[in-house]
């Protein structure tokens, strides 16, 4: 039997594929036009829209303030760096109390559940109210008034709470058999902990962990309701004196600075753990 | 001489369930013995036992004539004496091969980083995974895999070692490098106690077989006897399975 003629070549379907493509690409830049340029023709020509501009988009007002600003971001970032680390101890902490099943622990067991339950159940913003006027008003020695440190505190508490719930599922996600493992090896079991099980519980739950790290990132601005002159808290001080908002919109543009390269970095990270995890899965037996 | 290993009437019951009803045994030094029967019939537990994982709940455990098992005494110590091998290999995923092998003879035995690093290439160019030290577990195959495991039960220099199913979880073409191994460790004279369902490897290897079967020790014998000629009815039907049960795979 003789062979057919073939009935399509490879070059007929890399013509069609091509064409498919430049076709999708056609259509998403157009879409994007229309969109983009439809919102912005919108705003533009809207009523309010000059004096909205001269009140947010104000270049001079942008230039006196901006340099202050920016000056109180540093103290922002501060803030977030030690708190975040803070946040990661206390959090590691009370995750262990709550996963590790020593009889000796059972009391501060009980408390960890509390402190989770109450401090994830107030809103920030009262906590951040409460520990900065409340604590400074017991007038005990040793007890620091300072308001950057009172709201570092605040948050570290609220925050600790959060983390330390994601870090227990981290813990509890990692299976018996291998801490089953490092116990055979004659590891003691603190070891087992430290050695085997904590490094893997923290590698699988970083993703949700910058996540909330990301939001501790936005909240240090409630910070500014004890005082210190923090980015937000500058931006208001500029915004009621010059009576401009355009202080207010560099503090968000510099807040997003910050923001969004996490936001990518847990993407990445997000990523990568599915593949890891796909990986994960040879581990096992058949 | 006293056995490495003894135990007298161990029991162990989960819930209801008893798995172990009673066990009777004795490894004596560079003896290698073989336990066979059914899943479910108390091998693994029987391991974990001894390496101190479960908790018995009536009898003894001795290792070198010295009880290991008395109540509220430290686990520790007794496990650092005793290497177990798993038939998931359990190998820690977040650290290379060589981290691996190393782990325990670092922290629980206290050898110097240098000088464990070193016995654990020795140990792996002998196991023919020179070079992989640096690799992830999941790099490797399962017989690779397992091959480390060993290894790294191997390097804090146990009294005897534990092996638990150990080829169960390998693809057939990987059983005999596996085997190859424990092998060699048995003409070096290593001290194992074997729950395996690979009875020619069993036969051939064994210097004794532990037949159980409902948590007993039905029949213990030499393999020649065990295999050819046993004593219980029991026996008999649990190799006439596997045969039958080798014959339609």
């Amino acid at each position: 039997m003789s062979a057919l003629p073939p009935l399509t070549t490879k070059a007929d379907r890399a013509r069609e594929h091509r064409r498919r493509s430049q076709r999708a690409i056609t259509i998403s830049a157009i879409s994007t036009i229309v969109v983009i340029g439809g919102l912005v023709t919108y705003v533009l020509t809207s009523p309010g829209w000059p004096t909205v501009r001269a009140d947010f988009f104000s270049w001079s007002v942008f230039r006196s303030s901006f340099g202050s600003v920016l000056s109180g971001f540093w103290l922002d970032v501060k803030l977030f760096l030690v708190v975040e680390v803070a946040v990661l101890i206390l959090g590691l902490i009370i995750a262990l109390i709550r996963t590790v099943n020593a009889p000796i622990l059972f009391p501060l067991r009980v408390l960890a559940v509390i402190y989770v339950d109450v401090m994830r159940g107030i809103p920030t913003i009262l906590l951040v109210y409460i520990i900065g006027f409340a604590v400074p008003a017991l007038d005990l020695s040793g007890v620091p008034t300072n308001p950057v440190v009172l709201g570092g505190i605040a948050l570290a508490l609220c925050y600790s709470a959060y983390v330390s719930e994601v870090l227990r599922a981290g813990l509890e996600s990692i299976h018996p058999s291998q801490a089953g493992a490092a116990l055979a090896l004659g590891l003691t079991p603190a070891q087992a902990l430290r050695f085997v099980v904590v490094p893997q519980a923290v590698r699988r739950v970083i993703p949700p962990l910058i996540n909330d790290f990301l939001a501790l990132q936005k909240d240090v601005a409630l910070v500014s309701i004890l005082g210190p002159e923090e980015a937000f808290r500058v931006a208001q001080i500029f915004a009621a004196s010059q009576f401009n908002y355009t202080p207010l919109l560099s503090a968000a543009a510099l807040y997003l600075c910050v923001t969004i390269p996490t936001t990518r970095l847990v993407d990445r990270l997000q990523a990568r753990s599915r593949r890891e995890r796909g990986g994960v899965l040879v581990l096992g037996p058949r | 001489m006293t056995a490495v290993l003894e135990l007298r009437g161990v029991t162990k019951a989960y819930g209801d369930n008893e798995v172990l009803r009673g066990i009777d045994l004795a490894v004596g030094e560079h003896e290698a013995i073989a336990l066979i029967g059914a899943s479910g019939s108390g091998k693994s537990t029987l391991l974990r036992c001894i390496d101190l994982l479960e908790e018995i709940d009536d009898g003894d455990i001795l290792l070198d004539g010295e009880p290991i098992t008395v109540p509220g005494r430290d686990p520790v110590p007794a496990r650092r004496r005793l290497g177990l091998v798993f038939q998931a290999y359990n190998l820690f995923p977040h650290r290379n091969v060589i981290d691996n092998i190393t782990l325990g003879a670092i922290r629980a035995h206290g050898m110097a980083r240098g000088e464990a690093v070193e016995a654990g290439h020795a140990i792996l160019d002998r196991f023919g995974l020179s070079g992989r030290g640096a690799d992830y577990p999941d790099r490797l195959s399962g017989g690779q895999q397992q091959r480390v495991a060993i290894a790294r039960a191997l390097l804090t220099r146990p009294r005897a070692l534990l092996l638990d199913e150990v080829t169960s979880a390998l693809d057939p073409e990987l059983v005999g490098e596996v085997l190859q191994v424990i092998r060699e460790l048995k003409a070096e004279g290593m001290t194992m106690l074997i729950a395996t369902h690979e009875m020619g490897f069993a036969r051939d290897f064994a210097d004794q077989v532990c037949f159980l079967e409902g948590g007993r020790i039905l029949e213990r014998g030499v393999p020649e006897q065990i295999f050819t000629a046993p004593e219980r009815e029991e026996t008999r039907r649990f190799l006439a399975r596997l045969l039958t049960g080798d014959r339609a795979g």
